[in-house]
Order: structure tokens, then sequence, then C-alpha cells
């Protein structure tokens, strides 16, 4: 075993992400930090725009032209990769960081057949012949759970339905054998009878092959079910951070409390769902201060000037003046 | 996959019969074939004895069937005009239509796809832009203009080409080819370039509109994703999934080129069939007209049937239909 493989599956330090447009620079992401340990699956939960996808792209330097990475650093693997150049970056990707995308339907090139994906794939990574790099994407497909996969391997992606071809897509985000994963919204266009499948076999592979997985998700439950550790996600930045009991159990940040008021539990009688009043501002509009202080129910004096800072806890981390100082 | 042929050479063998019908009308009801063949001093029982001897008394199915399967052994009687048989000046002219037209092609699709490809991938580059308007000029401008064009560059002031005719030509029996010699060859060049240059903008600009959207495509940052190059992302990923269009395309353009290679012919002195069609019409020979009707059909058909295969080599989700 060499040194690196003592390091985090991800080590994501300050990291902030600029989009230059005609009026002026939007910040998507600022000061984002979080870690992910082997065999971790860490998710990333909060509402559409909060950056939770953005963060994702950012590791595997898919940002689209004009976004850029403006501050911070990115270690996959204990490798720092944020400053490396396009030819760089295409040996990290499915080596290093593998990625499942939300929609299996529109993932895979619909000329090629599977196992024409798979072969070229597993030979970027690796110095097999064809007729092992076959042999391998045969074992790839048995391991996501895929029936009779001497066949299927032969099949192109429509003759596949979109529960399988989600773990086709898996099976393609191994083939590098990567030590993170970044899993965007995975299960979100799927049914739910082949959401918990694909969370299943998610968290199984997670295990076995040691490596960290990035779920980014709107989707409590999906976090709940699989996720090791949670980061919630608002206007750009992170703003509470910890384990999934911990979380979802005594949430801190009001926002958080929000969230978990706005998910109806089974067996709990509720009369009304509580709801977040409002919208998440849009990135040329965050207020000054928290940027939640317009929606906030507990919002003082200080959550309108100053903007709140990630606080490391016995359990976690919040980014809130209410939580730590009582009256702020 | 042989399901898909069978079906598919099926429609092709009934749309000839269609135009077969067509040619077979107006060969059989347009004039009287008789009238036109006999000399004035021909009398009544000459001319009876002729219609006998031509089957023109028996039914009209009998005569269609007959019609059918002459065309099909490429037999459509004698020209009207020099009473020549129409198929051997067809065959005369035919290779030397056919291989300006392939070559053209070939032409289009060899310079149109990479260049199409690169003004892609370089949006926003200087030279990719410059590329792309460069293209509007070649869409504008008229094929007779380029070809003269080209005769006064590369014929007259550099001498590098010959500037008419279609140089030595090897006779391979039934062929006749002029791609075997040296002055064959050199012959070729500017007329095939001069009836390209629109098709080779054309399928530039289409390969990139294509490209542009494809490269936009999931599947396309999902390959990013997995680490694919960016060469085989173009080259491979992003192409052939460009290349329906492509394909459609091409086989509609070479009937236009056929039709375009007239003008070309003309300006390049080249022997096709151009002037000879140009003559059936001038002097009503039907039977020119009438296999011409068919030999140009039965490009259309079959170049319509491959394309229909090739769009199932190319796209899996076809295949089964």
């Amino acid at each position: 075993m060499n040194p690196a493989s003592h390091s985090p599956a991800l080590e994501v330090k300050g990291l902030s992400v600029e989009f230059p447009t005609r009026r002026g620079m939007l910040t998507a992401l600022s000061d984002v930090s979080l870690t992910i340990a082997r065999g971790e699956i860490l998710g990333v939960v909060g509402e559409s725009g909060a950056g939770k996808s953005m963060t994702g792209m950012a590791v595997l330097g898919l940002l689209e032209p004009p976004g850029r990475v403006c501050a911070g650093e990115i270690h996959i693997g204990g490798k720092r990769t944020d400053n490396l150049d396009n030819d760089q970056m295409e040996s990290v990707r499915g080596r290093m960081v593998g990625a499942i995308f939300q929609d299996p339907l529109t993932s895979l090139n619909p000329l090629f057949s599977v196992g024409q994906q798979l072969i070229e794939t597993i030979r970027l990574h690796s110095d097999r012949s064809r007729a092992d790099a076959r042999a391998h994407g045969i074992h790839l497909l048995k391991q996501v759970g895929i029936p009779g996969a001497d066949e299927r391997i032969d099949h192109y992606p429509h003759q596949f339905s979109g529960g399988m071809r989600q773990r086709v897509v898996i099976a393609l985000a191994l083939a590098g054998n990567p030590q993170l994963i970044i899993a965007d919204e995975p299960t979100t266009a799927l049914d739910v009878s082949i959401q918990a499948q694909i969370t299943t076999l998610l968290r199984r592979l997670c295990r076995e092959q040691g490596a960290g997985v990035m779920l980014v998700t709107h989707d409590m439950g999906i976090i709940a079910e699989t996720a090791d550790r949670v980061a919630v996600m608002y206007a750009g930045r992170i703003i509470e951070i910890g384990s999934v009991e911990d979380v979802l159990a005594r949430p801190k940040h009001p926002y958080t409390r929000g969230l978990m008021g706005s998910i109806p539990a089974l067996g709990a009688r509720v009369e009304r769902l509580t709801q977040i009043d409002g919208s998440m501002p849009r990135l040329n509009a965050i207020p000054p201060g928290c940027a939640f202080n317009p929606r906030c129910s507990a919002v003082g004096p200080r959550c309108l000037k100053a903007r709140p800072v990630l606080v490391p806890e016995a359990q976690g981390a919040v980014a809130c003046f209410i939580h730590h100082g009582g009256v702020a | 996959m042989l399901a898909f042929l069978i079906k598919r050479i099926g429609n092709a063998v009934l749309v000839m019969l269609t135009v077969a019908f067509f040619a077979f009308l107006i060969f059989r009801f347009l004039g009287d074939p008789v009238e036109m063949m006999v000399n004035e001093s021909a009398t009544q029982s000459d001319r009876d004895e002729l219609r006998a001897r031509l089957g023109l008394n028996e039914g009209f199915l009998v005569q269609y069937v007959r019609f059918v399967g002459n065309a099909a052994q490429g037999e459509f009687g004698l020209s009207w005009r020099n009473q020549q048989s129409v198929i051997g000046l067809i065959a005369e002219r035919f290779p030397a239509t056919f291989e300006l037209v392939i070559i053209a092609t070939l032409l289009s699709l060899a310079i149109g796809i990479p260049l199409g490809v690169f003004t892609a991938i370089g949006r926003g580059r200087w030279w990719a832009e410059s590329l792309q308007f460069g293209s509007i000029i070649g869409v504008s401008l008229p094929s007779f203009l380029v070809g003269i064009l080209l005769i006064l560059i590369f014929s007259v002031s550099l001498g590098w080409l010959p500037g008419y005719g279609r140089g030595d030509v090897v006779n391979l029996g039934w062929w006749s080819t002029g791609l075997l010699t040296q002055s064959g060859r050199a012959a070729v060049v500017l007329p095939s370039l001069s009836l390209s240059l629109f098709q080779i903008t054309l399928v530039m600009r289409l390969v990139r509109a294509e490209m542009l959207e494809t490269l936009r495509a999931d599947f396309i940052k999902f390959a990013r994703a997995r680490g694919v190059r960016r060469r085989a992302l173009w080259f491979r990923h992003a192409l052939k999934n460009c290349l329906m269009p492509v394909v459609t395309l091409t086989a509609m353009q070479v009937g236009n080129l056929i039709a375009f290679a007239l003008v070309t012919e003309t300006v390049f002195q080249w022997p096709g069939m151009g002037m000879l069609f140009m003559q059936a019409v001038t002097f009503v020979d039907i039977p020119v007209m009438a296999a011409y009707l068919c030999i140009v059909s039965f490009i259309f058909v079959t170049l319509n049937t491959f394309v229909d295969i090739a769009y199932a080599v190319i796209d899996p989700r076809l295949r089964a239909a």
C-alpha cells in the first residue's frame, strides 16, 4: 500500500467557483470545505441552485466555461487536482474519480454497445488486452447485478430498462477503479422501487471497493438510507455538516430544521407539514449577512450584517450565529 | 437484419416498377412509334407489319411486362434520332458522368466532414469563424463561375491541370475509365472540384451544426467523466452521432450532382450524359428519355436503399424496424 492510500478519498478546502457575466462576477460556490473518507458516503443536499451539483462538477474538472475555480484546493486520494491542465485532468477522470449522472437514459452513447463503451473505458485506464477488458467488463456487469451479463454486454443501451441502464452507468463509473465516485442525483430519474435497489448497490460497492462517494441529491429519504454523513448547502455555501443520525434527528441550522420539518414521517399524524417561506435567493441577489436571513424565523440583528462561518462542534459543524450565540 | 434487407429491397423493386410504368406510358402513348420509325414512302402494309413486329397490337399489360423485361436487361430499343441502340449511347457516356459525380461526392465528404468538426470544436476562434464565413461564399457562388475561375487560374495562368476533356481513357469492355491514366486523373481534378465546392460547404455547415448539438449531449459529458480523450470524444462519440443527416444529404445530393453535372460538363467539355439528354429533349427522342428516366430512378432508388441500410449500420435502434 502506498502512502497515498491513507489520505482521504476527497478533500476540498475553501473551494470557490465564480462565473464572469456581463453584469459582474457571480459567485456560485464560496469557501466550500469537505472531506470524504474511503468507504464513506457523504450526502450533499440542498435546493436547486444551492451549488451541490456545482461542487461535484468542480471536483470532476467539468465546470461549464466560463465558470472556474477561483480559490481553494481539491485533493483526490491525496493528489491535488484543481491546478491540473486539460490533458492531465483527462487521466484523473475515470481513474481517480468516477461519475454517475442523473439520467441513465441519456448518459450512454446510443450508437455503441454497452461492451464497446465498457471496453473503451477499461482500456483507457489499464493496459489490458481487448479480450481481457471484455472479460473484466462482464465481471463489472455481474458486480452491479445485471443478469445474463455474458450476453447483455453486446446489447445496446436502448435494449436496457432505466434501472438496468443506471447499473451499466455505475459499472462504467467503476471501470477505472476510482477511489472517489461523484453520484449526481443518481436515482432521481428512476422509479421509487428501483431507487432503493440502486442506493443499496451504491452502498455495497462503496464498502467493497473502499471508494468514497459524494451523493448529491435533494431527497432526504435517500440520504437517510444511504449516507454516513451529510452536508447541507444553501446559496453556494455549506451551512451544516455532520453525521446523518445527528443532522436528521437534531438539526441545528434553522434552514436544516425547516428541511426536516417539511418531510412527512410515516406513522406520525401531523396536521400540516411546516414549510420554509420564500425561496433561495438568486446568485446575483444574495442579501448581506447570512444568506438565509430573509427566510429565517429566528433572525437577529447580527445575521443582517455579518456572514456566519462553519464552526466545528463536538458533532459536525454549523454556520449560524443564532445557534452559537443564543441571541445574536 | 435479413428481414430488414428484404423489406427495403422489396420497396426498391416496387418503386422501380412504378417508374417503369410511367416510362412505358410516355414511350407508348407520346406520339406513334411506328410513325416516327418508318420513312415517308412506307405503305400501310409496311406499317402494319412493323406494328405487329414491335408487338404494338398486343394488350396493354402484355406490352408493359415486355417493356419491364427488356428494361431489366438494359434493352430500351433504338434512338429515334440516329437509329443507334439507346443503351449503347448511354453506356458510352455514363461512365464519364458517373466518375465525375462519385469523385465530387468523395471530395465533398473527405473535405467537408473534417472541416465541419474543426469549425465546431474551434467555435469562437478566429480561424473557425473565418472558415464558417468563407463557406457562405462557397454556398453562394454558382457552379459555372467556379468552373471558369478554376480554369482561369489552374489551367490558363498556371498551366498545372487541363481545363477541358477527359484525358486518355482505358476501356475495360463494359466500362471506360479515366482514372487509370495520368492524363485522365489530371483531367478530373478541376471539374470534380468545381462540382463539389458547393457540396463541401454544405457538408461542412451541416456537420458543424450537428456537432455543436451533439457536444451538448449528456452522453458526451458522461464520456468525459469516464476519462475519454478529447480526440476520441470528437471523432468517435460525437461524429458518429452526426453521420445520419450527412448520409441523407449525400444521397440526395448525388441526384443533384448528376443534374448540376450538366453545367459542369458544358464548361469543361466533359463527354458525359449531359449533352445526350439535352439533345434527346430537343428532338423528342422518347426511347432515350425513357431510358434516362429509368436509369436515373435506378440510381436514386439504389442510393436510397443503401442509405436505409447505412442508417441501420450506424444506428442499432433502427435494426429491428
